[in-house]
């Protein structure tokens, strides 16, 4: 590189020695580098304000390319219709095993006002309350003439309300597309489905969410696009549930029952076939939760066959019983002492008649004698029955799916002493759902496997864990079918269905301790056909009393059985089950024993 | 001889003023200035209506309005433009500083308008926008700065034109108005570029810009909800952006008709940020086209008249203003077809607002001073061998 001096050295010392003005010299260089030093800006600067202008000139080309683009594509409608297509399909259906629907969508809309464009809002609200009487005109009037910009006046609303709504004329009134949650069978199967109801709400859509029973449950299922509107499919069957819930209102009718519960369900796979809990209510309407310091058992909204915790009585004796078989303690013919009362401590077990100094373990359970299966509980001891019922579900919530059955946990006994055994054995002093109670009885019919309780359609048979032997299974089912045939089921009989089971009468406890004397929790817990079940059915009646006699009848055998009975009846036909004549297996047996 | 016969040439001060300014005059920029404002008025009476519907007034008030002020902004451009660049140069100058005390004092003398921003002074029968006029000022001051910085001895005009920068953009951002504040920075950084900035600063700027962005995205919720609703194809129909890319499919390439057009009586800002939308809807593809070109021919034709400026003062303010009447335009139109992310943004000579278009007629007034032929020394070049 080569440097050229700031100064002209040399020339301003030859001028000097001249005697000229040096100063002349340096003004000139001054110029001369000033010059240079210009056009070397002006060179730069030329090629970047070329790159500007073409910076500019692209810019200004990609602008109107887009703008001719954005012309010649279609414009939409700036309203929510367009964008309704898809959230149509978007929460799944759910369907029962056969795929019938049990809540699908529906298209409606929601009403909603922009007071600044309202043109006569007082005779708008005036139309308003004349569609919609629940609605308040002043408030109304409120509304529209203050300084709100947006008021929302209805969530759902007929087509015949929007026509009417539309017949106002104001536009003012305007309406947003809702896609809303359908159950078209009403109340039937409501504990299960349990409801929806808008989460997020915007004026083009709102979100449906679902608040309880499967639809919470499997609410992100539901939701999810990803499922392409495949539905849920559930284990339970419309026809079957339908019969059973008109059988057991009837029999809540004539036993002048508060509330009843009945739960039908597959031994096999698990599957809950039928779920009803009554009181019931629409899910479509789906009312108000009970506030607080209310009993919440009273709300219709609660599910008795899951989140009901209830002493289940004498439907217990038989894991007693078939505890004490597997485990070698005795035989169907052993007998035992059932002299009573028997004394623990300060407590006594009395029987409901007096049975006499000493029964065969059969006849216990035929005659349900509490002393009896207390006994046999001392045999098998606190810490083996508990382990037995843990085998058997009864220690943890049942793991249906729907969200209340996980908040259903079992009342236990804080300190599980001798006493409590003997008092669990026939069913006092541990409170569990009636699903509880069937899972484990499904366990007995099956042949000795646990199997959970579900409420999704199942295509295997469950391969749950061994928790008896299927020779205990098949004993304990003998005696149950003798509970019925000659016990105190006996109203349970179904010719043709061989019903076996085990009633349950239960005091109801009082709020604050102790029980009372004439309100029972009734159940009978039973299976049909005996020689090989593939049912399992539950029916609880809360506070029944059966007064065609001269004093009211209260056990779950006046009761609770003649109710199952007729659900029985009713329900297997529906299942494809074949009336059938009783082998003679089950008759030798009850020969035997006399 | 001559003079002994014919008597002496009276003395002229040059050439006669008007005759010169037409000679030397950028005609088409002109022209294409004239259109905008014919336009201007021809959306503004599409598109002010209902804001004057809202306001309770006549129809056409605003046009009327458009119509003064935009007679005063053309007559102040012409007579800027007349004027030679340092005289362009002293009054922007003393402007500048007169502005610049205006904007100062805005937070204690300016109102809102019930608008949130401390922008304006309300004068009684007009409202004055000063930021409107300080951009022009600043412009023209800093390119002076940077010239004399060019100049040998000259004074640290770069640093000193910086300061004065981030003063003003610190200002505008105080107000809130980070469009003006953006644009000041532009047209400074755009100075400073054709100034002979050095390519590594250049460079280090462009990731600085990244940097910040990602770090603004990352932790500001308002700007990531903007970046994001930017970003994604599918655009919610009832926003101002929705409605606005609404009426330009609506109007397609021939428009919906004069008046016929919906998008006015949906959007708060049609007759400012989104005029761009009512032109599209009712007039059509063409008519945005034709805004389109006519701002692309001023800045484009002006850049390259200033190619050839030997003059640095001249060449620098003129890119400065060029670059920010083109860059509002731009990010006006961008916003509106969804190539930008949403900021308000006037279009510069057709939007409605007083402030808005006599300085805007300052500016132009003095960019075609600034882009009026002068010789270059083409001659000179040429004998000494440095032409092209």
């Amino acid at each position: 590189m080569i440097r050229t001096p700031l100064r002209p050295l040399a020339r301003i010392l030859s001028a000097r020695a001249n005697g000229e003005n040096p100063d002349a010299i340096m003004r000139e260089n001054l110029r001369h580098r000033h010059a240079e030093m210009q056009d070397k800006a002006r060179s730069r600067a030329e090629g970047r304000l070329l790159v500007l202008g073409m910076f500019f000139f692209c810019a200004f080309t990609v602008i109107g390319g887009r703008m001719g683009l954005l012309s010649v594509s279609e414009a939409e409608e700036p309203l929510a219709s367009a964008i309704g297509t898809p959230i149509a399909a978007q929460r799944g259906d759910i369907v029962d095993r056969e795929g019938r629907i049990l809540a699908t969508n529906f298209e409606t809309h929601s009403l909603y006002a922009q007071p600044p464009f309202m043109v006569d809002p007082l005779s708008a609200a005036e139309g308003l309350v004349k569609i919609f009487p629940d609605l308040d005109r002043d408030r109304l009037i409120k509304d529209f003439t203050g300084k709100r910009k947006f008021v929302w006046i209805k969530k759902k609303i007929s087509p015949e309300q929007k026509q009417a709504v539309h017949d106002i004329g104001d536009p003012g009134l305007l309406f947003g597309p809702r896609e809303m949650r359908l159950y078209p069978n009403g109340s039937l199967a409501a504990h299960v489905l349990g409801g929806a109801s808008f989460g997020k709400e915007g004026v083009d859509a709102a979100e449906v969410i679902g608040v309880a029973g499967v639809e919470k449950q499997f609410d992100n299922y539901l939701r999810d696009p990803a499922n392409g509107g495949k539905p849920l499919t559930l284990s339970l069957d419309l026809t079957v549930q339908a019969a059973a819930e008109r059988v057991l209102y009837g029999g809540m009718k004539l036993m002048n029952a508060r509330g009843a519960t009945s739960i039908l369900m597959d031994v096999h796979t698990g599957e809950v076939i039928s779920l009803v809990s009554l009181p019931d209510f629409d899910p479509n309407d789906r009312p108000a939760p009970p506030t607080s310091g209310f009993d919440p058992s009273v709300s219709p909204l609660f599910n008795r066959a899951v989140q009901g915790v209830y002493e289940l009585g004498s439907t217990f004796k038989i894991f007693a019983v078939a505890q004490a078989m597997d485990l070698g303690l005795v035989g169907p013919e052993t007998v035992i002492d059932t002299r009573g009362p028997l004394r623990w401590g300060k407590f006594r077990i009395r029987d409901f008649h007096n049975y006499g100094k000493e029964l065969s373990v059969t006849k216990i359970i035929v005659k349900s004698s509490n002393i009896g299966t207390a006994r046999i509980a001392q045999q098998i001891g606190a810490d083996r029955q508990r382990e037995f019922l843990s085998h058997l579900g009864f220690l943890d919530p049942t793991p249906l799916e729907i969200v209340e059955a996980s908040g259903a946990s079992p009342l236990l006994p804080k300190n599980w002493s001798e006493l409590s055994a003997m008092t669990i054995s026939y069913g006092h002093g541990l409170s569990a759902s009636p699903m509880h109670l069937a899972s484990a009885y499904a366990a007995i019919a099956n042949g000795g496997r646990y199997v959970a309780p579900t409420l999704l359609r199942q295509d295997m048979p469950q391969e749950g864990p061994q928790v008896m032997s299927p020779q205990t299974a098949a004993a304990s089912r003998n005696m149950l079918r003798l509970v019925v045939s000659e016990g105190t089921a006996s109203f349970g009989d179904v010719p043709g269905y061989a019903v076996a089971g085990k009633t349950g009468t239960a005091d109801k406890p009082k709020p604050r301790g102790g029980y009372y004397d004439d309100k029972v929790i009734a159940t009978f817990a039973s299976m049909f056909p005996a020689h090989d079940p593939r049912y399992v059915l539950i029916v609880t009646l809360d506070e029944p009393s059966e007064n065609s006699g001269s004093e009211p009848r209260r056990t779950a055998g006046w009761t609770a059985v003649p109710v199952a009975a007729e659900m029985i009846a009713r329900v297997a036909p529906l299942l494809g089950l074949r009336p059938d004549i009783e082998p003679r297996a089950a008759a030798g047996i009850t020969l035997t024993s006399n | 001889m001559t003079e002994m016969v014919y008597g002496a040439v009276p003395e002229r001060g040059g050439e006669p003023i008007v005759p010169k300014w037409w000679r030397t005059l950028d005609k088409w920029s002109m022209s294409c200035v004239l259109g905008l404002f014919v336009i201007g008025l021809l959306l503004g009476l599409a598109s002010s209506p209902p804001l004057a519907a809202r306001n309770g007034l006549e129809p056409f008030h605003y046009v009327q309005r458009q119509a003064m002020f935009g007679g005063l902004a053309l007559i102040v451009m012409l007579l800027t433009s007349m004027m030679s660049p340092v005289m362009v140069r002293r009054l922007a100058v003393v402007g500048f500083l007169g502005a610049f005390v205006a904007v100062a004092l805005l937070p204690f003398l300016g109102t809102d308008f019930g608008k949130g921003a401390m922008r304006w002074y309300s004068l009684g029968f007009a409202s004055v926008q000063p930021s409107e006029f300080l951009k022009p000022g600043f412009i023209v001051a800093a390119a002076w700065m940077l010239a004399a910085s060019q100049e040998i001895n000259g004074p640290p005009g770069k640093l000193w034109s910086f300061s004065l920068c981030v003063a003003i953009v610190l200002m505008l951002a105080m107000q809130p108005d980070f469009g003006q504040a953006c644009l000041v920075m532009f047209g400074w950084g755009v100075m400073y570029f054709v100034a002979g900035a050095p390519m590594v600063l250049l460079v280090g700027m462009a990731g600085l810009v990244v940097l910040g962005g990602t770090i603004a995205y990352s932790n500001s919720e308002h700007f990531a909800r903007r970046i994001d609703g930017f970003l994604s194809p599918d655009l919610d129909p009832t926003t101002q952006l929705g409605y606005a890319t609404n009426a330009i499919r609506e109007g397609g390439l021939f428009g919906v008709g004069v008046g016929e057009g919906q998008v006015k009586w949906s959007l708060p800002d049609a007759h400012t940020d989104f005029i761009i939308a009512v032109a599209a809807e009712e007039y059509g593809l063409i008519l945005v086209l034709v805004i389109i070109s006519l701002y692309a021919l001023i800045v484009t034709r002006s850049l390259f008249r200033l190619m050839r400026e030997r003059d640095p003062f001249i060449r620098l303010a003129g890119t400065g203003l060029a670059c920010i009447f083109g860059v509002q335009a731009m990010i006006n139109m961008g916003v509106a077809v969804r190539l930008l992310p949403a900021k308000g943004m006037t279009l510069p000579f057709v939007s409605y607002g007083g402030s808005s278009l006599i300085a805007g007629g300052i500016a132009l007034g003095m960019l075609l001073a600034f882009t009026r032929s002068r010789p270059q020394g083409e001659i000179a070049d040429i004998l000494r061998g440095r032409g092209r």
